[in-house]
């Protein structure tokens, strides 16, 4: 077989090189700045967030496009999920300094890392590859171990780093796992290995196949926190330093959710299997967040936990599309993603408040008269908290009136009125936070706040406006989604099968057993377009 | 169409502008704050006059209707427009809040927080009885809750933080599947005609015709339930009610003006515009479900009412109530009775509007409530005395004033109703009802006696003056409307006649035989029939020149009657 030099479409990498060469470049100012100055380097990855952004509004609407035989891979939903990514990214960065700052922890490496994190997240989302999948989750991931252990010195922050690390990698080890076995059926490790499984004529293939869908499944429930998977998840966001927190919170569940949702799609043929298993999830995942968050008394924890549930309430429309690819796009799960990004970010930005010299305290009464002291601080917060509750008209309320709408579309009103209960659930511990803030004076507690940094001003006003007027801009990002998760390749670019093994043995050769079609013959080519 | 003033847009913009430029005020200037507020309500309090005097009353369908596409993938518009069943609530918002802004003039607390979210409030609740969009009513109807939950949670009494959770999550409950109902509609309508759409009257025009519902098995009762639990949370009806007394009782004084005169009546109000056209066949057949729980809570409300120790719960109970005869009477399903209950949900925003403004006034001056600590006010206090006996009169119903009209309404709309034996209503339930008329005697005299009656037992009383003339004035306007609606009903319930007629004939005719929004040749001629019309006169009334064909009789007090051929 001539082997053709994959053509590399550089408009397609051009946002993911940007946002890892910016943080190469970070890093090499990062080594040579002042002492302790860190402006250069925000003001150089914030550019470069910005120049990653700007790219990646020139490809929306662009044509579906897979190149380097189909490593890399854009479509609508790849190109929004990574301007989330990016946006969110820039979003952190804002309010990330003067915090740090507070916490002693002024790292420069803390931008370089994120903005690594972030491309890895990239391409995550953006491949048909699985194995462009694994390392994009890893570089999302490595980046995010660092990230977590950052305080270093703090007990609970080391604990989380460490508690990540081990419990990611083995997650990491599950998803790999998964994949080795799809390869091992179909003999690529393109997307494509479910469909090509289904064409071979031996049963055993369909159940490896499965198996390996299974195995991924555990992986990538792991960095979605699906219960039951979530348990690091608690721990893990109430011991990080809270700007990593909200990084990760909202980064790291858009890219777990883009490659699910990858994933999940490719594994079309399974849906019979999946579909019952992942419904049973999502009801758990929900209802174990919002009744674990119920009881807890730190605020990260809290929003962990809640992190947690909207991971459900993600999955739902998830499913719903799923169900009716054709009718369903997935408008409403990219319109969920970005409001819960934002309200989320919103949340910990200020939460984040609570640190001053050195010292911070992230319990729910450590927010007590930030209401008497930082109103706009206060106010933010409590808008973001009515977002996350589903409150009109806040950007929240849309995102879950939308999954809803697709749940009944779909005809999944389990799922629906299963998340409208949750809904109601949420309400006592957004509440208890609100309260804290608003109502509560505890003067056991030092109620010292930090003072507002212009960037978190930028970053509380931005969320808090944001989810106000979602109700204006939703038309719009609506129309931005629509073709989401409903584009697919036509021409047949889409990718070839990978394993040059397969194609190149010939025929008379004896193959490897994985590959042995039963009956001697070749095992039919794997193909795009059946 | 455009905007401008009189317009249902500006009205809802005023306060909502009105809002925002008070946030930007710096706290210092409390007065000026203040003057503002009473600015932007006395001018949204006009705009809606200007409103009430463009509203024609010689229909049924929605009036100065003005649309525009919101979110149109999901086929949510902008669409706002009045009929008879709105038209007054409209007006009661604006009011109500114009008034409480007056007596606010007390809170030094923070006021331009407060006096935002009041103008906040005012704005989605004047958006709730215009919205035509489900969404956008759902939008509105939420959108109360937060300014509501603020006002309660930083103005409150002692025990605030319980009672605006209570009240927030009790109506946030109930309301989330009131949501979940609308997109299923919106669905249901989807499969039907292809185009996704919540707005009422598309889908009220299928439901008329009997293909919205056609085969869909218990889809129509439950999302009738869908619908009606989160406006019975809202009324609210027995046994969902529990969450009103500590909502009232820890709210500030103008919140629980607001509270009881219009937010309890968002209840009312969607059951006579969702509940009732939307699902006929799942509303006739609840009726005898939702009558038992409206006579169980004007007799619970009014015995409860009557051993509480605190006169502003005392008044919420009465409002569970009061409550139980608007829902008893829109729910007999007859003319008379759903003029009543629609009439007296004016009476009772103004009649419990008054009374909480009153034992506001009280409280500002004593800063308490108790029954134990109050007696003899009468001698200290004879203007106050005075005052408070007119409104409690008012509120108990005696002939001359609005609560009498509303009431026996009300009671003989269930009357006629039962006495037909039509759906499935029993006899009993009236006289039930009409016990509670006089608990209501009861428990307010009682209260009456107890506070303005006997020796001063508190030394506190002593020092007290009576109301300033300001107050004075502030009361005689709801006084002025007591009379008003006792002495010359028609004014109020004339506007509401065909609206009502509409409703109802909504509920209870065949399909195809139903007022539709839609059908602009649908209308209500002054007998009550629902009549097809060429064309209208100038002034809006049916021009029968021209011919006319009558649909369906007007069954005023039953609907046993068979429908007639046209004549």
């Amino acid at each position: 077989m001539n082997y053709v030099i994959p053509t590399i479409d550089w408009s397609v990498l051009m946002p993911t090189l940007i946002v890892a060469v910016t943080g190469i470049v970070a890093l090499l100012i990062e080594m040579a700045r002042p002492k302790q100055n860190n402006n250069l380097i925000i003001g150089v990855s914030l550019a470069g967030l910005l120049l990653g952004f700007w790219s990646l509004v020139g490809q929306l609407g662009q044509p579906v496009t897979s190149t380097m035989s189909g490593l890399v891979y854009r479509d609508q939903f790849a190109v929004l999920t990574q301007m989330m990514i990016v946006g969110v990214t820039f979003l952190c960065f804002l309010f990330s300094e003067a915090y740090l700052r507070q916490k002693r922890i002024a790292f420069g490496e803390f931008y370089p890392l994120a903005m690594w994190s972030a491309s890895g997240a990239m391409i995550m989302v953006g491949t048909e590859s699985l194995l462009m999948l694994f390392i994009g989750l890893e570089v999302l991931s490595i980046s995010l171990y660092c990230l977590a252990g950052m305080a270093r010195g703090e007990q609970r922050s080391e604990e989380s780093a460490l508690k990540y690390f081990l419990l990611g990698s083995f997650a990491s080890a599950f998803l790999l796992y998964g994949i080795a076995w799809a390869y091992g059926a179909s003999g690529s490790i393109s997307l494509d290995a479910f469909r090509i499984i289904q064409d071979l004529p031996d049963t055993a293939y369909p159940t490896m196949g499965l198996f390996a869908l299974g195995l991924m499944l555990i992986g990538l429930g792991f960095k979605t926190s699906l219960v039951p998977f979530h348990q690091w998840t608690p721990d893990v966001y109430q011991g990080a330093p809270t700007n990593v927190t909200a990084f990760m919170g909202a980064v790291s569940k858009i890219a777990a959710f883009g490659a699910l949702y990858r994933i999940l799609d490719a594994a079309a043929p399974y849906q019979a299997a999946y579909m019952p298993v992942l419904t049973v999830i999502a009801i758990l995942t929900m209802t174990v967040g919002n009744l674990a968050a119920l009881v807890q008394k730190d605020v990260k924890r809290a929003l962990g936990y809640s992190g947690v549930a909207h991971a459900g309430y993600i999955l739902v429309g998830l499913l719903a599309h799923l169900k009716m690819p054709d009718k369903i796009s997935l408008t409403a799960v990219i319109f969920y993603l970005i409001s819960y990004s934002v309200m989320t970010v919103g949340a910990f930005a200020i939460v984040g408040l609570t640190a001053k010299a050195g010292k911070e305290g992230t319990r729910t009464q450590d927010l007590n008269g930030l209401w008497k002291t930082q109103p706009l601080a206060a106010v933010a917060l409590f808008v973001c908290l009515i977002s996350l509750i589903g409150v009109p008209p806040t950007a929240g309320f849309w995102g879950k009136a939308f999954i809803f709408g697709d749940a009944l579309t779909a005809g999944l009103t389990t799922l629906a009125i299963a998340l409208a209960i949750n809904s109601v659930i949420s309400t006592f511990y957004y509440w208890q936070i609100a309260k804290a803030a608003f109502v509560d004076e505890n003067i056991a507690v030092q109620n010292d706040f930090a003072p507002m940094s212009g960037g978190l001003k930028a970053t509380a006003v931005f969320s808090m406006v944001g989810v106000l007027v979602a109700a204006f801009v939703a038309s719009p990002l609506l129309t931005l989604g629509q073709t989401a998760g409903m584009d697919r390749v036509e021409t047949g670019t889409k990718m070839q099968v990978l394993d040059p093994r397969v194609d190149q043995i010939p025929d008379d050769m004896p193959r490897p057993s994985g590959f042995a079609a039963p009956g001697g013959g070749p095992p039919p080519p794997a193909q795009e377009g059946e | 169409m455009t905007g401008g003033i009189g317009t249902i847009t500006s009205t809802i913009l005023i306060p909502f502008i009105g809002a925002l430029l008070v946030l930007m005020v710096p706290e210092e200037f409390k007065k000026a704050i203040k003057w503002m507020t009473l600015v932007v309500t006395g001018g949204a309090f006009l705009a809606s006059l200007a409103v009430l005097n463009v509203f024609n009353q010689n229909t049924f369908h929605f009036q100065m209707v003005e649309a525009a596409p919101w979110i149109p993938q999901w086929g949510i518009q902008y669409k706002v427009g009045l009929d008879g069943v709105s038209i007054w609530l409209f007006v009661l918002t604006t009011l109500l809040t114009f008034l409480s802004a007056i007596f606010s003039f007390y809170i030094d607390k923070r006021p331009k927080v407060y006096f935002s979210m009041l103008l906040f409030l005012e704005a989605a609740m004047l958006g709730v009885f215009v919205a035509m969009d489900m969404i956008l009513f759902y939008t509105f109807f939420e959108a109360t809750l937060i300014p509501m939950a603020v006002m309660i949670f930083v103005w409150g009494g002692s025990n605030r933080n319980y009672a605006a959770i209570k009240f927030f999550i009790y109506t946030f409950a109930a309301s989330i599947f009131l949501l979940l109902g609308m997109i299923a509609m919106a669905k249901h309508h989807e499969a039907l005609t292809g185009v996704m759409t919540f707005d009422i009257t598309a889908i009220q025009a299928l439901v008329a015709s009997g293909k919205f519902w056609e085969g869909t098995g218990s889809m129509q009762a439950i999302l009738f339930w869908a619908f009606t639990l989160a406006l019975i949370v809202k009324c609210p009806m027995f046994p969902f009610h529990t969450w009103l007394p500590d909502a009232h009782t820890e709210a500030p004084t103008a919140g629980s003006m607001i509270l009881a005169g219009v937010l309890l009546k968002m209840g009312t109000y969607g059951m006579l515009r969702f509940s009732l056209p939307l699902f006929p066949e799942a509303a006739m057949q609840a009726t005898p479900i939702i009558m038992w729980l409206a006579v169980v809570g004007i007799l619970y409300g009014a015995i409860v009412a009557t051993v509480q120790p605190d006169v502003k719960r005392l008044v919420a109970y009465s409002s569970v109530a009061h409550m139980g005869f608007v829902v008893f009477g829109i729910f007999s399903l007859n003319q008379m009775g759903m003029m009543g209950g629609a009439y007296q949900q004016l009476n009772h925003g103004i009649s419990t509007g008054a009374l909480f403004l009153l034992i506001g006034l009280l409280y500002e001056r004593t800063h308490t409530r108790e029954f134990a600590k109050m007696g003899g006010l009468k001698a200290q206090m004879p203007i106050y005395s005075a005052l408070f006996l007119l409104v409690m009169l008012s509120s108990v119903g005696l002939p001359g004033m609005n609560g009498f009209v509303g009431e026996f309404l009300a009671l003989a709309g269930g009357f006629y109703s039962a006495a037909a034996g039509s759906f499935g209503l029993n006899i009993v339930m009236p006289f039930l009802a009409g016990i509670g008329v006089i608990l209501a005697a009861v428990y307010l005299l009682w209260m009456f006696q107890k506070v303005f009656y006997g020796p001063i037992t508190n030394p506190d009383l002593l020092r007290l003056k009576d109301l300033k003339p300001w107050e004075i004035g502030l009361v005689g306007v709801f006084i002025l409307f007591i009379f008003w609606g006792g002495l010359y009903p028609n004014t109020f319930l004339k506007p509401m006649e065909k609206s009502i007629a509409a409703a109802r004939m909504m509920t209870i005719n065949e399909p195809g035989l139903r007022p539709t929004w839609t059908e602009a040749r649908h209308e209500i001629d002054d007998d009550g029939h629902l009549v097809e019309i060429t064309t209208r006169k100038s002034d809006g009334t049916i021009d029968e020149t021209a011919g006319i064909r009558r649909i369906s009789d007007n069954r005023l007090y039953t609907a046993i009657i068979p429908p007639k051929e046209s004549r």
